[in-house]
């Protein structure tokens, strides 16, 4: 599959006709709406609470209205200018900024009670130009990110990372910025459905720690076809599982020769030898 | 943009880091608009408390817009009246063209049709 990052920096890519393609695809809405639905579900808002969202990387505006629905007001960051455009003509209700996110967010210390992203980390790996450094424009992003958050509040970033380096890298810089959590793979053994969402917590807030949400599909009972493990073999081990026991011990034999004498057969005489090793001999 | 974001925006120049001027960032040549939005009175009290009150009475006093006492009440929710006028002052005004400038380090963040442009020069970042 082509990957947009590799064609042109967002600001060129998502130009007029690319914007209008994307808003007017009812595929790529219908799958933006879903994923922004899912970053929600991940965000683990207080519920019947309308709270002050960032969108980042907003585009035209598709996920922007999911949070609408679920009665949070929102604030939306785009680096294309088309796209934003689009999202003004079709009446979004949030707040939307022209913000190239590599380059630091300007709001004000816990600000925003949540943010949710979808598609955008990766376009934040190019190195367009001369002064573009990945690593430290994500530095930057998520440092000024994680002030602009409410202590205890979740960040969710749906990406397509291209390799597990640029997933370290990622995950790299957020963990130094400050933030815990981890990523949540929905549908982990599908190729199409499958979808990385970064699920950062800013801080702990009041009460227990937070614990990452399980991804969806994971389970091992949606997984028919693969065989189901019952039990472990029970292998005879020494103490603190160290090398295996001989089952033939002391016991053994004199449990064997009991058996033998029984039968009236002729068997040697136990002593304090009997089942012991010989000495080794050259 | 609303007037409520603009409470929250503040100068993102990396060397721009006076929290005494860095915000708030100043309305020049603004032309403001009304569009009118759903009342959601949890939604109000909930942005009240987030509200950097005397940057907001700096900012309106500027854009020539009154109503607001000069230091933020302790209850708001019992005056209906107080409540009204924040809902007008947060969520309807609308800063349509102008530009916003820092105080601290000088930078103009130009605003076409609602969409302020944040994006920095190379030096700045």
């Amino acid at each position: 599959m082509s990957r947009p990052e590799h064609i042109a920096p967002p600001e060129l890519f998502y130009n007029e006709t690319e914007a209008q393609k994307y808003t007017s695809n009812s595929r790529i809405a219908s799958v933006q709406a879903e994923m922004a639905f899912r970053a929600i579900e991940l965000l683990c808002l207080p519920e019947d609470k309308s709270c002050l969202l960032l969108d980042i990387g907003c585009g035209s505006g598709l996920s922007g209205e999911v949070l609408e629905e679920e009665g949070h007001t929102w604030v939306g960051l785009d680096i294309s200018p088309s796209m934003l455009e689009i999202a003004r003509d079709r009446e979004v209700e949030g707040d939307l900024m022209l913000q190239d996110v590599g380059q630091g967010l300007g709001f004000r210390p816990g600000t925003f009670e949540g943010a949710i992203s979808i598609s955008v980390l990766q376009w934040l790996c190019n190195a367009d130009s001369k002064t573009n450094i990945p690593k430290a424009r994500l530095m930057r992003f998520f440092t000024t990110l994680y002030s602009c958050l409410v202590n205890g509040s979740r960040a969710v970033f749906q990406f397509y990372p291209e390799n597990d380096d640029q997933l370290d890298l990622i995950m790299g810089c957020a963990t130094r910025c400050g933030f815990t959590g981890g990523l949540v793979i929905d549908y982990p053994n599908s190729k199409k459905a499958k979808k990385f969402y970064l699920c950062l917590f800013a801080g702990q807030g009041q009460g227990a720690k937070p614990q990452l949400p399980q991804g969806l599909g994971t389970d091992e009972t949606a997984d028919p076809q693969g065989a189901q493990f019952s039990q472990t073999r029970n292998r005879t081990r020494g103490p603190k599982g160290g090398p295996r026991v001989s089952v033939k011990d002391k016991h053994w034999i004199m449990r064997k020769k009991d058996a033998a004498r029984t039968r009236g057969e002729t068997v040697a005489n136990d002593s304090k030898y009997t089942g012991r090793k010989r000495r080794v001999k050259f | 943009m609303r007037l409520l974001t603009h409470n929250m925006l503040q100068c993102h120049v990396k060397s721009c880091n006076d929290p005494a001027l860095n915000f708030p960032l100043q309305f020049q040549e603004v032309e403001l608009e009304q569009i009118e939005a759903e009342e959601n009175e949890a939604l109000l009290l909930n942005l009240v408390g987030k509200i950097d009150w005397p940057a907001l009475v700096q900012t309106t006093s500027e854009l020539g817009i009154t109503g607001l006492p000069p230091t933020k009440p302790d209850v708001v929710k019992n005056d209906p009246a107080l409540m009204k006028r924040l809902h007008e002052i947060l969520l309807e005004t609308n800063v349509a063209q102008g530009k916003m400038v820092c105080r601290g380090c000088g930078h103009s963040y130009p605003i076409k049709d609602g969409i302020p442009n944040m994006l920095l020069a190379e030096h700045e970042i």
